[in-house]
Formats: structure tokens, C-alpha cells, sequence
């Protein structure tokens, strides 16, 4: 069994939940462990840690075990514990801003594809200004390696005209722009 | 009625026939739609993953577009109304956080216009007894699950049309059409869309739940106001079958179409021939097409 000395994390847990909180714009100290959460996630069954334990663990400042945990990529954000939360916890937007800090440390994602899908479908709306489904399955295909996953579905879903070859390109100057501004404003300029 | 009309990335490829329904139905009931010129993606499921921002600076110049246009915006999608409402609720009480949003944006929304659902306006702007009115073909002996998703009634406090638990509107819909809405547990279920290209096995456990519960019920089709779940249910319904080993054969249609059959319109218009699960046997069967 593994030993953990939490009187010398203080410090660090303080500035973890800060920063959740302040990410999250909920205040995780405010869960009491009822475990409603966890018992209507869809999700839950197949996560490593339940949401609940998720959120005793940001309180006892363990961020490595939070931050590396599978269940912060296989949150589907139903909203379904935030709506339920009997304290009022947004526990979905705190997953969002577990996510967060997990890219911004480069943090290792056992299930990968999850953050490359969000990658890829951010970059095709920036470059485009709204999303392209045959660009995002081919640049998945290419980023993990999977290249025959769906091709049979993909064929059929464009015998059936819901698959678009090109682009749609809309307002992307502007577009362009949001991302730019945005960039630069969580930069500390704005 | 006019609307500022967003129809998102989805109803212009994948949810092609969600597009062709919605725009029938709002013609046949005198509904006048005004696309937003040069909207852009709302974001969905990927922006609020990496900047609170950006989900909602994506979504906030489509509503100041709106704004400008003097309408009140209309989205089909639950995924796209889903984060215009929550943006807009974001934005409405924190003159801050707007401020930042607009430089973001290099625009100026105010929060002043609503934002609605495209079953939102039909229940309630238009009304269901009006709607009721206009039936020509009723949806006699047709048994359906009336499925709502995770995203079209939360958050509460952002989207607050129906129940977050039991919503009732969609129920409401179909009985005003003629056809009968089976009580069933999985309204509010998440069907996994997000997953979709990611994590395959936890979608296929999701959707097979979902059409258990609804065959279990009775259901003989489910309706649906979302094209993340409409193309869950309906594409991934053969995989689950393999999966599972059962057959679930049950027809997913947008709220659209089964409208649109309702009030006389030609299946052909409505794209009931795009979707994956063979549909139109059990219209046939009804004598509904």
C-alpha cells in the first residue's frame, strides 16, 4: 500500500483547488461526497475512478492521480451530475477544467484519440470556421493509426448523401480571428 | 413569425435530412427562417474541453449575428442550442465576462435576443393546439419513445423550456399529432455522440441501452430533436445488433419528419429514405406514407 503524507501537500493542495476552482468557476470544497453523481453517469461503468472519488481526490490535493485518471477523457459531458449535484457543483465543468491543465501540463492520456478528436475538430473550425466531418474522420484515421475503423459505415452514410467531400467555409476571416484574439487574451493580455 | 435561423454544421452534412424537414415544416406552417449570413460552428462538444473562452466566443458571434438581424435565434441542433443558451445565460448576467467575450469576438451582443430550440418554438411559440389544427394525417396507432437527449433540457437553469428528468414537450408533440407517447425511463439518457469516432464501446453500450429500454416500452420507433443522437441511434444501430445479439430494427426520426408526414407532407421532402435503419416500412405499415 502506498503511503502519502498529505500534511506536506498542503501548500500544493491549496494551489491545485485554486485552480480548478478558478477554471471551473464552481468550488470543489463544496462536495460532501453523496455520490448521486456517480450513480447517474452514463459513463461511470467503464471510467477508472467515479466522479465522486474524482472530486474527494481534488480535495485532498492528489493531482497526479486526478490528472492521469482515464475518467477525465471518458466524461461525455451530459451535464447530468451538474444538474443533479445536490450542492450545487458543477462537477462537468470541473472534468472541463481538469482537461485543461492535463494539455497544459502535456500530461500522458491513456485514451488518446478522445483529446486528438478535440484537437483535430478545433483546427478544422479555425481553418474553415465551421466543422468537416470526412476531414476530421481522415485526419483521425491518420493521427492514430486506425485506418479501418467505420470505413464500412463511412461508405454507407455517403451512399445515403450525409457525407460531404469539401469543406464548407463560412465567416472563417472572423473566425480566424476569435482564435487569434482569444490566443493572446488567455496569453495575460486581455 | 420570423426567426434568425442557425442550422449548424450537422444539417448541412450528416443531419441532411434534419435541415430538409425543419425547413418544410416551418414553410408548410407559415414559420419564415432567415439563415444567419456567414455563421460559423458553434464549438459543440470540443471548446469548452480547452478554453472557457473560446466555447464561448465561438458561439457568441453567431448570437450578436442575430442580434443584428433584430431576431431571435432559432437552432435545430440540441448541441449548437445547447451552447447558445448556456453562452447566452453566461453572458446575460456578468457585464464583465461580456466585455470580454465581445473583444474576443470584435463584436458587441448584449444578451438581449432569446435563444430557442427549433421543438421549443414548435410547442410553444407556435403552440400544439394550433399545431393540432393543421393535422391531416394523423399518426394513428403509431408507438413512440419520445427520446430528448442529454443536451436539449440542460443545464436547467440555461435551457429551462422543459424538465430536466421527465421532460414532457416532444410527449406533448406526438399526442398532438395522433400518435401515442410510450412512458419510458431513458428520455434523458446520454447516447455517447461525443464518443462517436473515439471510444466505440462505450457507445454501442449507451445506444443499446437506450433501444432496449424503448422496445421494452413498447416503442415501435423513437423521435428524436438532435442530430448527434439521431445519427447515434440510426448509424450505430447495426453494430449493436452484431454486438448485442438481438434486433432492434426500430426506426429514429427527427420530430421534424413525423410532423411534417402529420400534416400531409410527402415522406420524399422529409429525407425519411437518408437514414441508415430502414423507415418507411412502419409509415407504410400505419398508412402514413
Amino acid at each position: 500500500m502506498q503511503t502519502i503524507n498529505l500534511t506536506e501537500l498542503e501548500g500544493a493542495r491549496q494551489g491545485f483547488i485554486a485552480e480548478v476552482n478558478g477554471a471551473s468557476g464552481t468550488d470543489v470544497n463544496s462536495c460532501y461526497q453523496c455520490g448521486r453523481c456517480s450513480a447517474g453517469c452514463p459513463v461511470a461503468y467503464a471510467m477508472d475512478l467515479q466522479p465522486r472519488q474524482v472530486m474527494r481526490l481534488i480535495q485532498l490535493g492528489l493531482k497526479d492521480l486526478v490528472l492521469e485518471a482515464d475518467t477525465i477523457w471518458l466524461c461525455a459531458s451530459c451535464l447530468t451530475c451538474s444538474t443533479r449535484c445536490p450542492r450545487g457543483v458543477d462537477i462537468a465543468g470541473v472534468m472541463d477544467a481538469l482537461r485543461m491543465i492535463a494539455v497544459k501540463e502535456r500530461r500522458p492520456a491513456r485514451i488518446k484519440d478522445v483529446p486528438v478528436f478535440h484537437d483535430l475538430f478545433l483546427g478544422m473550425v479555425r481553418a474553415t470556421g465551421r466543422s468537416y466531418e470526412v476531414g476530421l474522420i481522415a485526419g483521425l484515421k491518420l493521427a492514430t493509426g486506425n485506418l479501418r475503423r467505420d470505413l464500412d459505415l463511412g461508405l454507407r452514410m455517403f451512399r445515403k448523401g450525409k457525407l460531404k467531400l469539401l469543406p464548407q467555409i463560412s465567416g472563417a476571416g472572423a473566425v480566424r480571428r476569435v482564435f487569434a484574439n482569444v490566443a493572446r487574451m488567455e496569453g495575460g493580455e486581455g | 413569425m420570423k426567426y434568425a435561423y442557425y442550422p449548424g454544421c450537422s444539417l448541412h452534412s450528416t443531419a441532411s435530412e434534419y435541415g430538409q424537414s425543419t425547413e418544410a415544416l416551418c414553410h408548410r406552417l407559415g414559420v419564415e427562417l432567415a439563415e444567419i449570413p456567414a455563421w460559423n460552428c458553434c464549438g459543440a462538444s470540443s471548446a469548452h474541453t480547452r478554453s472557457h473562452l473560446l466555447s464561448l466566443a465561438l458561439p457568441a458571434r453567431n448570437l450578436a449575428l442575430a442580434e443584428e438581424m433584430g431576431l431571435d435565434i432559432v437552432a435545430p441542433c440540441a448541441a449548437c442550442y445547447n451552447r447558445f443558451a448556456t453562452t447566452r445565460h453566461a453572458l446575460a448576467g456578468d457585464e464583465v465576462l461580456r466585455a470580454r467575450v465581445n473583444r474576443a469576438i470584435e463584436m458587441n451582443y448584449r444578451a438581449r435576443g432569446r435563444v430557442v430550440s427549433l421543438l421549443e418554438l414548435i410547442v410553444n411559440d407556435y403552440g400544439l393546439d394550433r399545431l393540432s389544427r393543421e393535422v391531416s394525417r394523423p399518426l394513428r396507432g403509431l408507438k413512440v419513445a419520445a427520446y430528448y437527449g442529454c443536451l436539449l433540457v440542460r443545464p436547467p437553469e440555461a435551457t429551462g423550456f422543459d424538465d430536466p428528468e421527465d421532460p414532457q414537450s416532444m410527449d406533448r408533440l406526438v399526442e398532438a399529432l395522433g400518435g401515442q407517447a410510450v412512458p419510458w425511463a431513458y428520455k434523458t439518457e446520454c447516447c455517447g455522440s461525443s464518443f462517436s469516432a473515439t471510444v466505440p464501446g462505450v457507445v454501442l453500450k449507451l445506444v443499446n441501452d437506450i433501444l432496449a429500454t424503448a422496445r421494452a416500452a413498447g416503442a415501435e420507433c423513437l423521435v428524436t430533436a438532435c442530430p448527434l443522437c439521431q445519427a447515434n441511434l440510426d448509424m450505430r444501430q447495426a453494430a449493436v445488433e452484431k454486438q448485442y445479439h438481438t434486433v432492434y430494427g426500430l426506426p429514429v426520426y427527427y420530430f421534424t419528419q413525423l410532423a411534417g408526414l402529420a400534416l400531409g407532407l410527402d415522406p420524399g421532402r422529409l429525407g425519411i429514405r437518408h437514414h441508415l435503419v430502414e423507415s418507411m416500412g412502419l409509415l407504410v405499415a400505419k398508412n402514413l406514407a
